[in-house]
Parts: C-alpha cells; sequence; structure tokens
C-alpha cells in the first residue's frame, strides 16, 4: 500500500496537477484574506474559508479526474489488479495521496490565522476549527470526486461529471429551499427517484427483470408509505436534498459553532465513497 | 502449481473462454497457441486475477484466486498483453514501485532492480523516461516487471511482440533460461516462438483447448508422416490400379481431372518412396506430370485444428461435449485440410479479447481546459 502510495505522491508533486492545486487553493485563499480580513479588517479567518470553498468545485476535479481514469486508460489498471495488493489498499493509497496533496495548502493555511493575530485579537478556535472544517469537506469531496473517476476511461468525462456533481451539492441547499413541502410533492419527488435507481440499476446491471423489478418495489414501498403514513412525506424531499448539500455543514463552522454532527458526516461522506469506488473497481474485472 | 477448472467467460450473449480446464506443473515452460481472438488473453486475465470468471475456478499453489487473491497473486509475476508501465517514471523508479509493492525491502530490493534490469538489458536505459523509449524496451521493462521477486509462476502474454529479431533471440534465451527455476506461461500466436522454448503446448482456439501435450509428442506423431500429391495422365481406373501396387502406402484418394488424373498418397513410414512411384507408373506407361511432396509439420497440425475449431464454433455452441481431440484424430483433419487446397482464407471469426469497453473519449488535455470560473462564495 505505501508503495502505490508514494508512487501517487511522486507523479502529483513531479506532475503539473499537486502544484497547480496547491498553487490555486493558496491564491484564492490568499485573495479571500487580503480583502476580508487585511483590508475589510475582520479579525475572523473563518469568512474567507467560507468564501474560499466554492474553489473546490474547480480544484477537486483537477486533483481527482485521472486517479483512476487514465489507470483505465493507460491499461495499468491490470498492474494494479495482478499485484499481491487488496483492491481495498489500492483505492485508499490512492485516496490518501490525494489528501495529502490537499493536506499541503490546508497546512499552510493554518499560519494564516497567526499572522494576523499579530495585527489584532483573533478566535483561533473558530479559525482552526473551520480550518479542520475545510479539511474535511475537502477530504469528502475528493473521495465523490475519485468514485466518478473509477466509472469512465476519460479524464475529461470524469472532471466534467465530476464538477457538475459538486455543483449540485454546492447549490443543493438553495434547491432544496425551492421544493414544495407538501406531502404531495414529496411524494411525487420519491416516485421519481425510484425510477431514477431503476434506471441506474439498468445501467449497472444490464438486466431489465432486475431493474424492473427493484423500481416496482421501491415504487410500491413508497405508495404504501405515503396511504398509510401520510405526514411521513412533509416535507421529506426538502430535507433528503439538504442531507445532500455538503458544503452547507462547513458554514456553521465559519459561524462559530463546533459541529460534531458535520464531522462524522464528512468522515461518513468520505468512508462511503471510498467504499464505493473499491466495489466500482471490483465490479469492472466482472465485465 | 496452477489448476484451472472449468473456466468459463461470457461477454453477453458472446462467450470469449468456453470450459477451459488444465493443470500446470513446476518448472517446465507453458506455450499458450492460438490465433489471434482465440481467448489466450482472457484465460491469462483470469489466472492473474485481473478478470473474474463467470463459471470456473483457478487454484495457484493452492491458494483460490478469488478467496486468498493476495496469497495467490505474490506466486505469481504477469506481463499483460499490453505492458502496465507508468510512463512519467523511468524503468528504474518503475522497478522500483513494483518491488516494494512485491513486498520486496532495502537490500533485496535493490539487489532484485539491478538483476532484472541486467537480465533485460535494460542499463542504458535505467534512467530515462519510460515515454521516451521505443516498443521494444517497453516491452523488456515490462519483462522486467514480472520477472522482478522471483515469483515461482512467470505469466507473459506475447512477450517478443514489438522486439526486433536480435531482441526476440534475446528473450527467448531468457525465458528459457528462467524456466530452468521457476514454471513459464507464456502465449503467443506465433508457432515458431512456442516449439523453439516451451516444453508443452496448449492449443486453444474459439475459446476451447483443441489440444494440449508436450512438444515430443506433438512432434513425434508427425515423424515420418508424409503426403504424395501427383497428377498423372491416364484414366482413373488405370491410375488407381498403379497406385493399388505400390508397397507402403497408407491411404490412397484418387480424383478425375480434364486432362489427367489427381492421386494422393498417404505415406506412413519414413522411407521416402518417390522413386519407386515413378518406377510403376513409368513400367505402366502412366506418365506423372506432376509431383509434389508434402511432410506433415507441426504448423499444419496447429492450423487443421484451430480452424475446424473456428467453423465448428457455431454448432458446437448446442453440443456441450468434450471436444478436446486426441493427436490421433489431428491427422484426419489434417488430411481434409490439404485435399481441400484452394481453401487457404481461414475463416474469420471475431472473437474479442477483452471486454467492449466505453470509447474513450478525446484524450484528455490541459487539465484546466474544461472550466469556466465560476465565482461565488458566501
Amino acid at each position: 500500500m505505501s508503495a502505490i502510495y508514494k508512487r501517487e505522491l511522486h507523479s502529483y508533486f513531479c506532475g503539473m496537477t499537486a502544484p497547480i492545486f496547491v498553487a490555486f487553493l493558496l491564491l484564492m485563499t490568499g485573495i479571500y484574506m487580503t480583502v476580508y480580513n487585511l483590508m475589510g479588517g475582520y479579525p475572523g479567518f473563518e469568512a474567507a474559508l467560507s468564501g474560499v470553498s466554492f474553489v473546490f468545485l474547480i480544484a477537486v476535479p483537477v486533483l481527482t479526474m485521472r486517479s483512476l481514469a487514465e489507470e483505465k486508460h493507460a491499461k495499468t489498471d491490470q498492474l494494479l489488479y495482478a499485484l499481491p495488493v487488496s483492491l481495498t489498499s489500492v483505492v485508499l493509497a490512492k485516496y490518501l495521496a490525494m489528501v495529502t496533496v490537499l493536506a499541503v495548502p490546508t497546512g499552510v493555511m493554518c499560519v494564516y490565522p497567526l499572522i494576523l493575530n499579530r495585527y489584532g485579537t483573533i478566535g483561533f478556535a473558530s479559525a482552526y476549527g473551520s480550518i479542520l472544517a475545510f479539511f474535511l469537506l475537502g477530504c469528502a469531496l475528493i473521495a465523490v470526486g475519485m468514485f466518478i473517476s473509477s466509472l469512465t476511461e476519460s479524464q475529461v468525462i470524469a472532471a466534467v461529471v465530476s464538477v457538475g456533481v459538486l455543483l449540485l451539492t454546492y447549490l443543493m441547499a438553495g434547491l432544496a429551499g425551492m421544493i414544495p413541502e407538501s406531502t404531495g410533492a414529496s411524494f411525487a419527488g420519491f416516485l421519481v427517484i425510484a425510477v431514477l435507481i431503476g434506471v441506474v440499476v439498468q445501467v449497472m446491471v444490464k438486466n431489465s427483470t432486475v431493474s424492473m423489478g427493484v423500481t416496482a418495489v421501491l415504487v410500491a414501498i413508497v405508495s404504501v408509505l405515503y396511504f398509510i403514513k401520510e405526514d411521513l412525506f412533509t416535507g421529506a424531499l426538502p430535507d433528503l436534498l439538504e442531507a445532500l448539500a455538503l458544503f452547507d455543514r462547513l458554514y456553521s463552522f465559519t459561524n462559530g459553532i463546533f459541529d460534531l454532527t458535520a464531522i462524522v458526516y464528512y468522515l461518513t461522506v468520505a468512508a462511503l465513497f471510498v467504499y464505493l469506488t473499491v466495489q466500482s473497481m471490483d465490479k469492472k474485472r466482472w465485465s | 502449481m496452477i489448476e484451472v477448472k472449468h473456466l468459463v467467460k461470457r461477454y453477453g450473449d458472446f462467450e470469449a473462454v468456453r470450459d477451459v480446464s488444465f493443470t500446470v506443473e513446476k518448472g517446465r515452460i507453458y506455450g499458450f497457441l492460438g490465433p489471434n481472438g482465440a481467448g489466450k488473453s482472457t484465460t491469462m486475465n483470469i489466472i492473474t486475477g485481473c478478470l473474474a470468471a463467470t463459471e470456473g475456478e483457478v487454484t495457484i499453489n493452492g491458494y483460490d484466486i478469488y478467496e486468498d487473491p493476495v496469497e495467490a497473486k505474490s506466486c505469481i509475476g504477469y506481463l499483460p498483453e499490453l505492458p502496465p508501465l507508468y510512463t512519467d517514471m523511468s524503468p528504474e523508479e518503475y522497478l522500483y514501485f513494483v518491488g516494494r509493492a512485491k513486498g520486496l525491502k532495502g537490500k533485496a530490493l535493490d539487489d532484485g532492480v539491478d538483476r532484472v534490469i541486467a537480465k533485460t538489458s535494460l542499463t542504458p536505459m535505467r534512467s530515462r523516461l519510460i515515454k521516451n523509449l521505443s516498443k521494444g524496451y517497453r516491452q523488456r521493462v515490462g519483462i522486467a516487471q514480472a520477472i522482478l521477486g522471483d515469483p515461482e509462476i512467470i505469466i507473459l502474454d506475447e512477450p517478443t511482440v514489438g522486439l526486433d529479431p536480435l531482441q526476440i533471440i534475446e528473450i527467448r534465451d531468457l525465458i528459457r533460461e528462467l524456466g530452468k527455476d521457476h514454471t513459464v506461461i507464456l502465449s503467443s500466436h506465433i508457432l515458431t516462438e512456442i516449439s523453439a522454448v516451451c516444453d508443452y503446448v496448449i492449443i486453444i482456439a474459439a475459446g476451447k483447448i483443441v489440444a494440449s501435450d508436450t512438444i515430443e509428442n506433438l512432434t513425434k506423431l508427425n515423424e515420418g508422416k508424409s503426403y504424395i500429391d501427383m497428377d498423372v495422365r491416364g484414366s482413373e481406373d488405370a491410375v488407381k490400379a498403379a497406385a493399388g501396387t505400390l508397397e507402403g502406402v497408407g491411404g490412397i484418394e484418387v480424383q478425375a481431372g480434364e486432362n489427367s488424373t489427381h492421386l494422393r498418397l498417404e505415406v506412413p513410414g519414413k522411407e521416402d518412396i518417390r522413386d519407386h512411384v515413378f518406377f510403376t507408373f513409368a513400367e505402366r506407361r502412366l506418365p506423372i506430370i506432376a509431383m509434389q511432396y508434402e511432410e506433415v509439420t507441426l504448423e499444419k497440425v496447429f492450423l487443421a485444428l484451430t480452424e475446424s475449431q473456428k467453423r465448428n464454433r457455431a454448432e458446437e455452441a448446442e453440443t456441450p461435449e468434450d471436444t478436446r481431440i486426441r493427436a490421433e484424430d489431428i491427422f484426419g483433419q489434417i488430411g481434409e485440410r490439404q485435399a481441400a487446397e484452394q481453401e487457404t482464407s481461414a475463416p474469420e471469426t471475431p472473437a474479442e479479447e477483452t471486454a467492449p469497453a466505453e470509447k474513450p473519449a478525446a484524450e484528455a488535455g490541459n487539465d484546466n481546459d474544461d472550466y469556466k470560473p465560476l465565482f461565488g462564495g458566501n
């Protein structure tokens, strides 16, 4: 596992990916800090961080797009499959290498509150808490990006889809607010989701009986629940969508709240998508 | 060492590998021979764990490739069809990476890398980037990677593709040397390559094993077997009568032509009976206007086997019986094949060895090209 981790780091730092990622993140953080803290005179570094989080929408796909897509494209994945290393270790090594790349600018950011401290009193707890949340948000997003990269052979597709998905999670809180809270709307929304899951199953297993079956079961469950316990559906869809809003958890930190559930949430998302990536790699052998 | 039982690999409705079973014993060089698309690479990918079989099982030194993949894979060094190289590294860096991933450390790693670099004559290229190396050198890096760490079993998928004649000889010598203390499986669609280095041949065609035997046995059966094709000016009956008096002839086929009669003699003995044939026909005043002497070679065995298998592919889908052919049966098919001289072009069966993967879209270009700058924030 350490061999793959080292190789990944070597390829990130000897190539352009890591320098661009680090430079871009630091540049944007620098701009926001200069505007908010140095010029605006605001004593909280977390304000700059909350402003700069959108940079992940571009930076994370740049980092993750080639992680697995390129292996598949260059057929080097055959080496990874043939080496006496488990798939879980391969995926974890790749993931940790990307997290290490993210740790570099995050580490540099830890110096910023110290710099600001020279010019006034700043809240270290909220600043460092926000940096931690910012880092964990990045970790979760990297896991999502890596999973998307494992689905395709093309870096371009991986990048475009990753940007799309991350943008969706970025805007999700706003979108969720626009959906009516009525039970009917939620019911309809859940039916649509059931059909979408059926489509995904069809694409994955290419067996119409299975996908139709899954869709029918999901639709039945949703309908039965709707007729038995209608009030369960009040505001259920906006709540579900809000749960997918990855970026918004960061804002409780930047508002000065140390939100433990957000930390658990980010770690869970990261673990889930690392697990899904392992499954996606394993599935490729069966196709 | 390796036991392969009833391996089946299906891609949708297409069966790339159909019920393949064989056993590989220690210390031998095995040749996997078959035309393009026969299922060689698929079988090798399954043995090494790169692909999962639809049915069947593979055990390596007692470890199942699915149940205990790490233990099973640590016994194998594998060179896939396309060498899996990271082109942004130098051969040395790459081999150090593979060595570490195989669990080598410290001095064993240094020595191992130095040894495989020397063995594959990569020394002058060891610190150049792989992307700047020629195909032949890349292939060598791939072989070096496979033999690094002295795995008990070395599996090479078409190891000499893309090499120049001198390199091919070098690599063959290397494989022979490896065969002394390793078990080597190598695949090829070139018969001479297999017969040059292997002890044991497994001939595979259209996803099935059609023959598996030692080179000696296959060649022994060929020895002394030959055919004489003649055109004789004379009636069919006269020719048949003359041929009937010949001694040491196994089989006779007569076919009337326009101006002459075509005669085909099968000669099982070692003796060259052409003089005898000539004088016999001369005495009967039957002029021989053409005579051709043909010896059965391993190549013909191979072609006869693989072509008939390809032809039968569609029909056999319905009859699941074992179609493995004994060596004795081979010659009947060679006879058929040679009789049908005009049939030189093999019927092409499109047998894809890899999964129909999604088409890679345009090569990824500059990292940032696809993005529009986004502005936002809270």
